[in-house]
């Protein structure tokens, strides 16, 4: 299987009043048709990370270090005109907040056919037809009538669903998710995971899902990186990481989720608070809230350590033979 | 762990107990609150039905949960229910008391307090955290030595060190911490009675099972009842003992939390909860409950306002709004035909026998 994405000792850093090491030395890689999730809470570095695949940081203030090879392209030398055409059409993202994301003043039949005009030279007229298909691909009902409606004149669900037939519509072989169903009800969000799911099959897509919800990442990811300082502590197939997680943050935050736990019983949590990112982490940065923590977590950065195969965790206590247990 | 030994002694009198056990601590009765919205130049005023002809109560020392997607009505029914806003219909009885009547509402704040979703939003950011915890007792007349040494215990009680929270402001500290500072704002009035609105929605799931552990002990501690609103349904059945399932302004179902849970009788509450995303990766959701977003609440559907989601919809629903009918003896009920048994929807079970003659 080829990797299309290929990041390696990706490092960012934003500068201004304070310095933040928001990414420290990730290493990531993609491969084709496959759902990758990024699970990981606030200011873990998964969004940044996301950010950083489509250069979509700000220019003055983040410092980029390290390598992302999309396809073999690598992101971080392209010049504008490349990035323009690169994102839209190679990659493209999807949103937590459609009505941010989308345009207010362009109607959403313009939006979508403008970016198809500008991306495949196609006439106002085939891009309008295009418009249409792909609201209809993504179930937006009357969708004639709809390639005239504004972003405020819609719902939630709907608005989500026209990005995302915003985002599709030049068939990019990379959709990047950031959130995409966090700001919706729940009746509707399990229709955008489907509806995700089943286009990812049909076009072929791979996808980068950023959540901060295990349980939406059950719903759709194939593999899962658990983000914890900028870093990925733990990383591997999804039923792995659900069923044996290694990391004791990645156990914790697994114990920390309510699916099913009973009433007057204790919640499991991770004690603490996640830690400031001042500093470029020169030992574990989990270690003063990990229950197992010893002399030597603070000695140096921990690697990471094929558990199983595809199966890796950044903890001393992880070995060889801990994914039998 | 806390004890009571070491509260001091000069916390405020909590409202007194007047009714007893048996009295609810909460009765609410036909609440209803309608928002005009403008519409054109010309065409007519329209309203928001936010919530509409809505009763329940709250038994002392019980948890009572208010699920539903946005729109509902839940967010509008706490702010009714503190009276921070004006209400267009119903009665509002805490411990037996008519609210505005034989309790005033500066009483009735003492005890009833709220914790909002936003923590940030609902903290003063020109005082420090202690300013803020000691500014209600203050107004309730507490001198300000007492109430800052009543602030700092409180910050000890949510598992803030007051020596080192005391004298921060809310922008110093994390959303989890100023979530903590915010139940420590509620309880320095001694309520009973505490209204949380999606009060650990905002939060990282680690922070949200540290306090939602919290708000077990100090329930605990405190003896206080809890009406906890979240769109989040694992979190409500963890918390609740009985559960409200409200769609546009109206309860469809409610009852003990394991009933409703283990055998839903809406189809709304069913959409609900089969909408949850899988916790086992061999076992994804593959068809979605239902269709569509929720409809917007101006001008709701006639009859049962859920009939045009509704998969086993039937015209009697569109013609005519179900009541709330009892399920069992132990409180589960439910708005739906389906439920009625007489009540001409094909699924509804048969009339049991001696029914007619009632």
């Amino acid at each position: 299987m080829t990797n299309l994405v290929e990041i390696s000792n990706l490092t960012i850093r934003f500068t201004g009043d304070r310095t933040i090491h928001a990414v420290n030395d990730l290493s990531l890689s993609l491969g084709e048709g496959e759902v990758l999730g990024l699970l990981g809470e606030s200011g873990s570095g998964k969004s940044v990370t996301l950010r950083a695949l489509m250069r979509l940081l700000p220019k003055k203030r983040a410092q980029i270090s390290g390598s992302i090879a999309v396809l073999g392209q690598e992101v971080l030398a392209m010049d504008d005109e490349t990035l323009s055409a690169f994102r839209g059409q190679t990659v493209s993202m999807i949103f937590q907040e459609p009505a941010l994301a989308l345009d207010p003043v362009y109607t959403i039949g313009r939006q979508i056919a403008e970016t198809v005009m500008r991306h495949e030279g196609k006439s106002e007229r085939e891009a309008v037809a295009r418009a249409l298909e792909m609201l209809e691909v993504v179930r937006i009902p009357s969708a004639k009538r709809r390639l005239d409606s504004y972003p405020h004149e819609m719902s939630g669900g709907m608005r989500q669903r026209a990005m995302i037939a915003l985002a599709l519509a030049c068939k990019p072989k990379i959709l990047l998710a950031d959130e995409p169903t966090t700001a919706l009800d729940a009746t509707v969000q399990i229709q955008i995971l489907l509806l995700l799911r089943e286009l990812q099959r049909e076009f072929g897509m791979s996808v980068i899902f950023v959540t901060h919800d295990i349980g939406v990442a059950i719903e759709i990811c194939d593999r899962v990186a658990v983000m914890y300082a900028g870093q990925i502590v733990e990383r591997g197939a999804l039923r792995d990481i659900v069923r044996t997680p290694v990391h004791p943050y990645a156990k914790g935050l697994l114990a920390s989720t309510i699916h099913g736990a009973r009433r007057g019983e204790r919640l499991g949590t991770i004690p603490g608070t996640p830690p400031s990112l001042d500093r470029a982490p020169s030992s574990c940065s989990f270690a003063p809230r990990c229950g197992l923590a010893q002399p030597r977590c603070s000695e140096g950065l921990p690697a990471s350590v094929e558990i199983a195969p595809g199966h890796l965790a950044r903890c001393v206590l992880a070995g060889p033979a801990m994914a039998a247990s | 762990m806390m004890t009571e030994a070491n509260l001091p002694a000069d916390m405020l009198e909590p409202v007194a107990d007047v009714g007893g056990i048996a009295q609810p601590l909460l009765q609410v009765k036909g609440l209803t609150k309608h928002f005009p919205v403008r519409g054109g130049l010309f065409s007519p005023q329209k309203t928001v039905r936010a919530v509409d002809n809505l009763s329940f109560a709250v038994m002392k020392g019980e948890t009572v949960g208010i699920v539903g997607e946005s729109g509902c009505g839940k967010s509008t029914t706490a702010r009714l229910l503190m009276h921070l806003m004006p209400r267009d219909g119903g009665d509002i009885v805490y411990d037996g008391m008519q609210v505005g009547r034989s309790l005033s509402l500066r009483e009735l704040r003492r005890g009833m307090q709220m914790v909002f979703q936003d923590s940030y939003a609902s903290l003063n950011p020109r005082l420090t955290i202690e300013e803020s915890i000691a500014f209600g007792p203050k107004v309730h007349g507490m001198a300000d030595g007492a109430a800052r040494t009543l602030a700092r215990e409180l910050l000890g009680k949510v598992g803030l060190r007051p020596e080192t929270f005391a004298n921060r402001y809310p922008h110093e500290i994390s959303g989890g911490q100023r979530q903590r500072v915010n139940i420590a704002r509620a309880l320095a009035l001694s309520p009973r009675l505490v209204i949380l609105d999606e009060a650990v929605s905002a939060l990282d799931k680690s922070v949200e099972a540290q306090v939602l552990n919290l708000l077990a002990d100090l329930k605990r501690e405190f003896g206080l009842t809890y009406l906890f609103i979240s769109h989040d349904l694992n979190v409500v059945r963890y918390i609740s003992d009985r559960v409200l399932v409200m769609y546009l302004g109206e309860v469809v179902e409610l009852g003990p939390v394991d009933a409703v849970w283990d055998a839903p009788a809406h189809p709304y509450t069913r959409a609900l909860l089969a909408a949850m995303p899988s916790s086992v990766p061999d076992r994804r959701t593959e068809v979605p409950p239902i269709s569509g977003d929720p409809p917007n609440p101006i001008d709701p559907p006639s009859g049962c306002r859920f009939h045009t989601r509704c998969p086993f919809a039937e015209p009697v629903c569109a013609n005519d709004t179900p009541k709330l009918g009892d399920l069992d003896t132990m409180g589960h009920q439910a708005a739906c035909y389906m439920a009625v048994p007489g009540s001409g929807h094909s699924r509804a079970p048969a009339k049991a026998r001696g029914d007619d003659a009632a």
